[in-house]
């Protein structure tokens, strides 16, 4: 298994180098890795980091859920009837081509600076992304099952389990994963704009003090705390979703 | 593409259809199954609620579940939990022990159409429709499940209706013959196949082949 090894040299290259540039600089506002870990370990010590780090991911969350949620549904009905597909489009093309910073001084200024505006501004970023893949998804359904369901009087929640998400299933997962990575993108700018806690608001402050070392920590911390969900959470699941595809242990293994 | 199409089943009966390709036998299965309802006509199916099964020319199972799932998911919803149904000595008939917590994308058409057949047979249906069941197999496994096939449809009692172009296939299962051809396509033939299901070989079944050719040549030969 040469994967490993190579991951960890190109890890290594890449702090060395930035290391490097750093030195050369030789300036406060390009630390090297040593001053932005040293942060990191102080900001633990003290419990801020994952005060912040909670209260950004728990947003992130929330925003995921519905987001995918209020997405698939919709985009699985567009994707299954053509007059609702045609009615709600423009919409669709709409939100996807406004601006999130546009969505988020709204949300805010309509909704007013709370919880709920920042999570529904988020959220109303990724919905079309996830609408326009289900609905992909929807419009890829195999008939042919539908109907062997239809013969043999599939209860809905059946048909549900074993027929149709199973086949939407590569699309959620497409959805989620481009998704995470938006979404917790769209809440720091989310937190930076109009919240007093959280990652965002954090590197807003240390942007106020020019302290590039506490930027860098915290985007890596968080950074960190996504690739662990990524390596824990997210790819588990794929493993053990794909599990029937021809040659799938033979990849796990 | 169909008209004038007119037909009952007798219950417990055996009935083929039989044309040539493209002129609507499909079709007709489809209506009977009620996927289909583009269509001015009516089907009446006694009781209404009868439980229907089909084997449709691609196997169509779910390649995400196991054999045994696509066996299981098919059952009405009383006989969801794991202990009601019986299925050992289906499995056993079609051979597929073996076979139950594969995944279909890694057995062979041979045995994903036996896996379809078990299907149909697990839900113990009042009416069975079979499209092509066995086309595309080689001979001697299309036999071996041409015999499996009879030996449940007379262990459980179904109405059968299968639907296929291969005559002599026919003559060797079904009761009656039902003949489509034309365009539209209209009933062209209604014949009852004379012989004992034993001596449904050699000589026997040559004459008879021979004499439903010489009757409807444009509809058996084709």
């Amino acid at each position: 298994m040469p994967r490993l090894p190579l991951r960890l040299i190109s890890i290594s290259a890449f702090l060395l180098l930035w290391a490097v540039a750093a030195s050369l600089a030789g300036r406060s506002e390009v630390p090297g890795p040593l001053a932005v870990a040293a942060f990191i370990v102080d900001e633990a010590a003290e419990g801020a980091l994952f005060y912040h780090l909670a209260v950004t991911l728990a947003r992130v969350a929330a925003a995921f859920v519905i987001a995918m949620a209020v997405g698939t549904a919709i985009g699985v009905l567009m994707g299954q009837h053509r007059r609702l597909d045609r009615l709600l489009d423009p919409w669709i093309i709409l939100l996807i081509n406004i601006p999130a910073l546009v969505v988020i001084v709204l949300c805010y200024i309509w909704i007013g600076l709370t919880e709920v505006a920042a999570i529904t501004a988020v959220a109303l970023n990724k919905i079309p992304n996830v609408v326009v893949t289900l609905r992909e998804g929807a419009r890829a359904l195999d008939p042919r099952l539908m109907e062997m369901a239809q013969v043999f009087r599939f209860p809905r929640l059946r048909l549900l389990r074993h027929v149709v998400l199973p086949q939407l299933a590569p699309f959620i997962a497409a959805a989620g994963r481009s998704g995470l990575a938006l979404i917790w993108k769209i809440v720091l700018v989310v937190e930076l704009l109009g919240r007093s806690n959280g990652v965002g608001f954090q590197i807003h402050l240390y942007f106020q003090l020019f302290d590039v070392a506490a930027i860098l920590g915290y985007a890596l911390a968080f950074v960190c705390v996504m690739l662990l969900i990524e390596f824990l959470a997210v790819q588990p699941l794929e493993t053990h979703v794909n599990r029937w595809r021809p040659g799938a242990s033979f990849r796990a293994a | 593409m169909l008209r004038g199409l007119r037909f009952a089943l007798a219950p417990g009966s055996f009935t083929c259809l039989i044309g040539p390709s493209g002129c609507g036998k499909t079709t007709t299965l489809r209506i009977v199954l009620g996927l289909d309802r583009d269509f001015a006509g009516t089907v009446r199916r006694t009781p209404p609620d009868l439980r229907m099964a089909a084997v449709f020319q691609e196997p169509r199972l779910l390649p995400w579940r196991t054999v045994e799932q696509n066996v299981r998911l098919a059952l009405p919803s009383q006989q969801q939990d794991r202990t009601a149904p019986d299925l050992d000595r289906l499995f056993a008939i079609l051979g597929l022990e073996e076979q139950r917590a594969r995944y279909p994308g890694e057995l062979s058409l041979g045995l994903a159409r036996r896996v379809a057949l078990a299907r149909a047979f697990a839900v113990a249906p009042d009416l069975l429709l079979l499209d092509e069941p066995f086309v595309s197999l080689d001979e001697h496994t299309a036999d071996r499940l041409r015999a499996h096939l009879l030996e449940l449809w007379q262990s459980q009692g179904a109405t059968v209706l299968m639907v296929t172009h291969n005559v002599r296939e026919a003559a060797r299962l079904a009761d009656r013959l039902l003949l489509l051809n034309g365009r539209p396509a209209r009933l062209v033939g209604d014949v009852v196949v004379p012989l004992a299901r034993g001596g449904r070989q050699g000589e026997a079944l040559a004459r008879f082949l021979a004499a439903l050719g010489r009757e409807h040549p444009e509809t058996v030969l084709a």
